[in-house]
This record gives C-alpha cells, structure tokens and sequence, in this order.
C-alpha cells in the first residue's frame, strides 16, 4: 500500500467498511457508531420504503369516492399502519440515529459516542421493536390510528397490544440513542471544541436528544396503560369502566408533541450544515439558530393542548395553549431568517443538497405559516381533524424533514461511502420530488378547508377532484423518490470517486479522509476556529471528484 | 370578493355571521402570510442570482447579525402572529360561550349515527332541524367511543364525549340543507356516520315541533335505533323525574326547597355552589352529569361524600333527562308543567 498514491487521497484505503474486518459478524457486533449508523440508514430506509407503499395503497383507494380496491377495515389498518412506520420506524430514527450516529463523534472531533455498547443495544432495540410491530401487523393489525384513541383503542376488536409493545420498545431505542448524544456531547468534545464552536448539526441534535429522553417515556406509560386497559380490562382512560376519554389525549400529545420536533430538529440541524457548506458561507446568525433549538425544544413541551381544541377544554386552557404554540412559529421564522440571510454575499452552488434546501425552506415557511393559523384557536376549529390538518402535518414533518433527509443522503453521501450521485438524475429527481410532494398535498390543503375529514373510506363526490389530483401527485413522488434509491444504490458501487471533500465544505466533518478511519482521526484534532468559516481561501487539496466514473 | 376568495380556497358556504367572521380571518391570515414567504423567497432568489458560485475556492466575507437584524426577526413575526391571535381567540370565546336564549337540542354520538332530541320530546336521527336566525345549543356527547360533531357549513366542531357532556353553538341565518360530519375517528364506517342539518325559516320550525311535540308526526324521524332504549314518554322533563324516581335520587335530593342528604335540586340549575375544596363551581350540565357519573369528584361544602356513581347505571338519554328535570325546577321560571311547552320556548318567542 502507498500511502501517498493518488487513489488514496481519493478513496481512503484503511476505512470504517473494511476495518477492522469485513463480513457479517463484525457489522451485527460492532461497536463503531459508523457502521451502527449507517446500519440504521438502511433500517429506517427499507421502513421508509414501507409506509411509502402503504401510503400510495392509500391514495389509490381514496381515487374514487366509494371502495377502490380495499375493504374499509383494511383501510383502516392500512393508514394506521402508514402512520406508525413512517414516525416510529422512520422519522423519529432516521436523522438522528442514522446520520446523527455517524456525524456527531466525527464532528466534534470524538473517537467514538461515550457508550459504543448502549449505542450498539439502541440498534437492536430498534430492530426487535421494528419486529414485534410487523408481528402485530401481520397478526391482523390496528386499526385505531397511530393516535390509539381511547376508548375506542381500548375496545377495538384488532391487535393493538404487539403494535403498542413495538412501538414501547422503539421508544427505548430513542432514548437510549438519546442519552449517548448528550453524554457525548458534554465530555468527548476534541480540545478546543468549545461550545460556541460546536457546529449547528450537533448544537439541534442535542436539543432533540434532551427531548428523547424527558418526553418518550411518558409515550411508554401511556402505551403500557392502554396496553394493559386492552388486555386486562382495566378502566384508565374508558369512562365505562371508570376512566377518564381526555386523559389519554394529554399524556399521548404530551410525548406527541414533542416528538413532532423529535422529527424537525434533525432537519433542522442537516439544513443548518447544507446551506452554510452549499452556500460557502459562515452562518448568519450562529447563535440564535443554536438557542432557538433549544427554545423550541423547551416550549415544544408546552403547546400539547393545541391537539386538544374540540376536546372541550376550557377556554382559557385553548387560549394559553394557542400563544405557546405561536412561539415555535417565532423560533421557527428565527431560524428561517437566518438561513435566508446566510446566502447573503456567499458563493452559492446550485447542487441537489441545494435544492433540497429550497424545498425545505418552501415546505418549512408554507407548513409553519399554516401552523400559525391553526394556532388562532377559531380557525382551528374548522380544520381540526380534518385534511387541513393531514396536510399541515405532512409539509411540516414529512415535507421538512425528508427534505432534510434527502439533503443529507446527497451531501454526506461521499462522507459515508466515498462515491458520489449522479448530480443531474440527482436534480431531476429533486425537482419531481418536491413538486409531486406539493401536487399531493396542496389539493389536501383544500379538502380540509371544504370540510373533508380525515381517516375517511368513503367522501361526498365533491370531494372527488381534489382527491384524484392528490394522488396523481403522489405518483409523481413516488416515481421521484424511486429514482433516488436507484440511483443511490448504483452509486455504492459504480459512482465516481469523491475524494475527501468534494463540496470544498468547512464543516469539521470535511478535515477526515472519506470514507473515515474507524477511528475517525489518524490524530486527534484540535480546534481552533469555529465551524463553516469560509474568510480565507481554500488550501489546495486534490478535492473534485474524480472524473472517470469507474475509477477502482 | 368574500365570494371569489372563498371559492379560490375551496370553502364551503358561510351558514352563519360566525363563519364568515372566520372566514375573514381566514383570508387576512392567507393574504398576510403569502405575501411574508414570497418576501423571504425573494430575497432567496435575489441572493441567489447575485451571489452564484463561480469559483469552487473562493473566500466569501464574513456577516453576523447586528441587534437590529435579531430585533426584526424575533419582533416582525411576534407582532404579526399576535395579531392574528388577538383575532382568533375572542371569535373562539364567542363559540364557547353560548347566548343566554339559545334552543338547547341533545346530540349524541354512537356508532355511526348522530341522534338529535328536542327538550319536549321530539328526537330524530340523522337529521337536525332548526330554525333561522335563532342561537341553537347543542348538549353533545357519546354512547360509546369519541365522535366529534362538525358542520363545514358553519365552520363548528366538537368532540362528544363517552359520559360527558360538551357544548357548543351556533346561530345558522341560511335555509338550507348542511352536512354534518364525524370528525374523531370512530371505527369501521367512521367515514358513513353522516348526518343533516336542515336550517329551516323560524315559522316553518315552530310548525314542525308544534306538530312533532303533539305527537301527530311522531313516526317520522323517531324510529328507534335497534337496540337503544327508547324513554316511553314523550316528555323529556316527565321522563327525567320518571327516571329520579326509579333510581331513588329523591331519598337524597329534595325538589321542594328542603335541605337533605344531598343539595336540594330546586333552583340548582346555574346556582353558584360552594365546593369543599373551597372553589365555586356553577351547577351547569356539565357539572350535573359529572355528579352523577363520578359524585366525589367535586362535593357542594357541607355535604357528606356518600353518593354512588351512576356511571354505566344509567344511559346518556337518561342523564339528559335527569338534567333537563333539574332544569324545570327553577321557582323564578315560568310556570312549567308537564302539560306545557318547555321553558325555552317562552324565551325564544321575542
């Protein structure tokens, strides 16, 4: 080997997929947060893959007003089950178990996350909670919604209770995966790794990992409770048998709520590196985008009740919740601003990390300006359980947060496998994708506003037009998101080689060959400036991609 | 303009003063806030086209925030957004506070129909009338899981309850026919559970209930679910004391005034009553139903916490008559009897 060959400043010879070993064994029992990371990439992927096929079952059976090509129990379950794979199995793990597994340690110039085996457990957790809910999908599955309203999950005459243990279980995994982040962060920073150098992907992974570990398990309790109030006929939350309907509601929105930031955090922490690194330019605005995660973090755990508008709470109790719920909107446009205003005299590369941004950026403003107005409390009222509100959600945590997951395969692509995507199938794919995505759901948008509620089987026919081009633009972001697969898979193994750092970026990801060392860094680093500093010019690397596409 | 932007958005008529209020903070909200996104597009575009990469190594200025930048990002959005609240919460306080005057009309969810009982007698299924122009109350709650009562048309909602009772109103000033949706989730044939609310002239409704409470039409819209019980009279007040009686609420409740094991229930309707707990709590139907399905719940000071719950013993259709027989013994009321017309009748007659 030689060392100082031209291929090897390419393709690190010595990297985390070869070393120590490769074979089976060494990925099931590693310890290395590279390869349990991206163990959860390809989890959370193939999860993603299934509640993308239950959610196109979905819009074709909703093509026609009357049944299409399921019976409405199995419609039922299908769009339970949608729900429950796509939060638990995907949104909630993907970017923080996935790309924050494998970016954190290396971006704070850390060897390792503080405890490599609970990392390790996290992941089989993860999968052992994955397998007891495809058990119990299997086993007839739920029909209740990912919600589990009580009474009716609680008298339903489905399998809940293997759906609610998977879902218990999942929780651990986050809250383990959780706890490692925080750890890690407060004692295996690099020297000269201070907090106000800490990049903005950790500073928002953080924020996320502290409301993994206050809010999840209360999520369990509340699964346990309607677990055992199935199983054993226990009157918690069914007012027949002396239980309280509401109480579920606050305990189950409690976690819910929060969990919803579980999901955009991440996505805010990946879009906070790709506009700085695509843009080649210091964030505007540092450290009011790192307090406004941790200040939506916290008033995340305050705004529950605005789940809970019709459910006959007090006035005053929708009023006090309708003002916290706007200050997520402010820490929100916070971070909109800044982003915007970061592109500000930089030297801005339209790539498919770019694009992803600006879908982002679109689907952030858009959903979060539509938050706003549900927070009003009046307007609210209209549009609660109904497609506005399906909508709403999906452009929020579905629209931001696969963007962001998208931004992220793309840019960290060449960090994790050395190779990089084909750029122009990677921007006609980004364009199908985010316009499919707003074909989907602005007709959705409009439903909820003509009064359509959601989980429906059947509609009145004047909801028939909206409905079919919801589902036309599902196809096109499906057709969209295939292509990425395609092409990422191909890319594993024919794509060009990417070299250490192809987008010339400054994140402090970028310093380590690509792929990373199993030890990440040959030295450990020492920090001395803070993140994606951009003033002085680039020193000469060999750093563009190789230009012969199969380059071995 | 109100008509071509509610088409633009898809909504569905405006029924009611109320709906069209939030109909108008509906477009403030949408117009004020299309124009904020395309702001910040803009600037992304205009960033975009001038600073475009050219060169892959370039160094690029550092820029940080000055205060008053952080002051415009922090303040622009905090002013606007609580605006719109300043606009939205009073027009939610209206909806949660019912006209002193409005018709009361039990509604009650069950899987997956939506039934409608009259003070007086009349009930129907599926079907709602009431008269123009008059404030309409509606007790709503749940046979069994949670259902939720929403009319598009006069952009209400809200969740009926399992032993509960919630309120909401509304004052439709179209004749029309209006769909009524279930909103929460119930079941199998969530999606079938569809009802109509026939919004009709006020002479024209009180020809009907005149007719309806006289009992000529009584088969029309009253067929009984199969299954449900069904309260033989045709009373709703009569019922109620029918039903007090069978479960022996007078050996603790006195209807003449006297005090006895419990609280007399003469006058107990919207009286302040004192709480062990040393709160006020205002005798409403909510608190009524409470009582009855978790009685120690809340104690009126000075009484002993002796009463069984009525929970599972008694039936939503019972509570509401129980509820609306405590209603009728109001000394200050207008002479009511069984043998005539309800209290509310007299109050609506302007």
């Amino acid at each position: 080997m030689n060392p100082s060959s031209a291929s090897d400043l390419l393709y690190n010879p010595r990297n985390y997929l070869n070393s120590p070993e490769t074979g089976l064994r060494s990925w099931l029992l590693t310890l290395d947060h590279k390869r349990i990371g991206v163990m959860f990439l390809v989890g959370t992927t193939i999860s993603f893959f299934i509640g993308g096929v239950f959610a196109l079952l979905i819009r074709i059976e909703l093509l026609t007003p009357g049944p299409t090509i399921m019976s409405a129990m199995t419609y039922n379950r299908m769009f339970t089950l949608h729900g429950i794979v796509m939060i638990f199995l995907f949104m909630i793990p993907a970017i923080p178990s996935g790309f924050g597994n494998f970016l954190l340690p290396i971006m704070l110039g850390a060897k390792d996350v503080a405890f490599p085996r609970l990392n390790l457990l996290s992941f089989y957790l993860y999968l052992t909670g994955a397998a007891v809910a495809l058990y119990g999908m299997i086993q007839g599955g739920t029909d209740t919604g990912w919600t589990f309203y009580t009474p009716y999950s609680t008298t339903t005459v489905t399998k809940v209770v293997p759906v609610l243990l998977g879902a218990f279980i999942l929780g651990f995994s986050s809250i383990l995966t959780g706890l490692n982040f925080i750890v890690t962060t407060h004692t295996m920073r690099a020297p000269g790794m201070t907090w106000s150098r800490l990049p903005l992907f950790v500073w928002s992974i953080y924020a996320t990992s502290i409301i993994q570990i206050l809010a999840t398990p209360v999520l369990g309790m509340t699964l346990l409770l309607v677990a055992f109030e199935h199983a054993f006929g226990w009157g918690v939350f069914d007012p027949a048998r002396g239980g309280d309907p509401v109480l579920f509601q606050h305990f189950f929105w409690f976690y819910s709520h929060p969990a919803v930031y579980i999901m955009v955090l991440p996505a805010m922490a990946v879009i906070s590196e790709v506009v700085c690194a695509m843009a080649h330019k210091n964030m505007f605005g540092y450290k009011a985008v790192a307090y406004s995660s941790l200040g939506i973090a916290f008033v995340g755990f305050f705004t529950w009740g605005h789940h809970l508008f019709t459910s006959g709470q007090s006035a005053m109790t929708g009023g006090i919740f309708g003002v916290l719920s706007m200050l997520v909107g402010i820490f929100t446009a916070i971070k909109v601003f800044n982003w915007t205003a970061t592109l500000y005299k930089g030297s801005i590369a339209f790539k498919t990390p770019f694009a992803y941004f600006i879908g982002f950026l679109f689907f952030l403003v858009f959903g979060g300006m539509t938050g706003i107005a549900l927070a009003t409390v009046s307007l609210d009222i209209h549009w609660q359980d109904t497609y506005f509100v399906v909508a709403h959600f999906h452009f929020i945590m579905v629209g931001a947060t696969v963007m962001a997951f998208l931004a992220a395969l793309h840019y960290w692509l060449p960090k994790i496998t050395g190779r990089m995507y084909p750029e122009g199938w990677g921007l006609v794919a980004a364009v199908m994708i985010v316009l499919g995505f707003n074909f989907t759901f602005i007709p959705q948008f409009l439903l909820g506003n003509s009064g359509m509620p959601r989980r429906y089987y059947q509609y009145a026919e004047r909801f028939w037009p909206l409905n079919v081009a919801s589902t036309a633009g599902a196809s096109v972001l499906a057709i969209g998101l295939l292509i990425v697969l395609v092409y990422t898979l191909l890319a594993l193994k024919w794509g060009p080689l990417a070299g250490p750092n192809p987008w010339r970026s400054r994140g402090f990801e970028w310093d380590t060959p690509s792929p990373p060392p199993p030890e990440n860094f040959e030295v450990t680093p020492v920090i001395t400036h803070g993140p994606h500093e951009y003033e002085e010019p680039y020193p000469d690397l060999p750093a563009t991609a190789a230009p012969e596409p199969k380059h071995v | 303009m109100n008509e071509l932007i509610r088409r633009l958005l898809f909504l569905p008529e405006q029924a009611s003063e109320y709906a069209r209020d939030v109909d108008k903070l509906h477009f403030t909200i949408i117009t004020v806030t299309m124009v904020g996104a395309t702001g910040v597009f803009l600037a992304a575009l205009l960033f975009f086209v001038k600073w475009k990469r050219r060169s892959d190594t370039d160094p690029t200025p550092r820029v940080q925030p000055t205060a008053v930048h952080e002051v415009f990002f922090i303040g622009g959005p905090l002013l606007l957004f609580l605006a719109f609240f300043a606009i939205g919460f009073p027009q939610y306080m209206r909806l949660s506070t019912p006209p002193e005057d409005a018709m009361d009309v039990y509604v009650q969810g069950k899987q997956w129909m939506w039934k409608f009982a009259y003070p007086g007698g009349p009930n129907s299924l599926d079907v709602l009338r009431v008269p123009a122009g008059r404030p309409v109350r509606l007790l709503i709650t749940s046979r069994d899981v949670i259902h939720s009562f929403f009319v598009p048309a006069l952009r209400i909602k809200q969740d009926a309850l399992p032993g509960r009772y919630t309120q909401t109103w509304f004052n439709a000033d179209r004749p029309g026919r209006y769909e009524i949706f279930c909103a929460e989730y119930c079941g199998l044939t969530h999606s079938g559970m569809f009802a109509e609310l026939v919004v009709m002239p006020a002479s024209d409704f009180d020809t009907w209930i005149a007719t309806q409470r006289r009992g000529l039409a009584s088969a029309q819209d009253s067929a009984p679910i199969p299954g449900e019980q069904v309260l033989p009279s045709s009373n709703i007040v009569e019922a109620g004391q029918r039903i007090a009686a069978q479960n022996g609420c007078f050996k603790c409740h006195s209807v003449d005034g006297t005090r006895h094991i419990g609280p007399t229930w003469t006058d107990l309707y919207l009286r302040e009553e004192r709480l062990q707990n040393g709160k006020t709590v205002v005798a409403d139907e909510a608190y009524l139903t409470k009582s009855m399905m978790d009685p120690s719940a809340d104690i009126v000071a000075g009484f002993q916490n002796v009463m069984p719950t009525y929970l599972g013993k008694l039936s939503p259709p019972e509570v509401a008559a129980i509820v609306e027989y405590i209603k009728s013994l109001r000394t200050t009321a207008v002479a009511t009897g069984p043998s005539e017309g309800p209290v509310y009748e007299s109050v609506i007659r302007k």
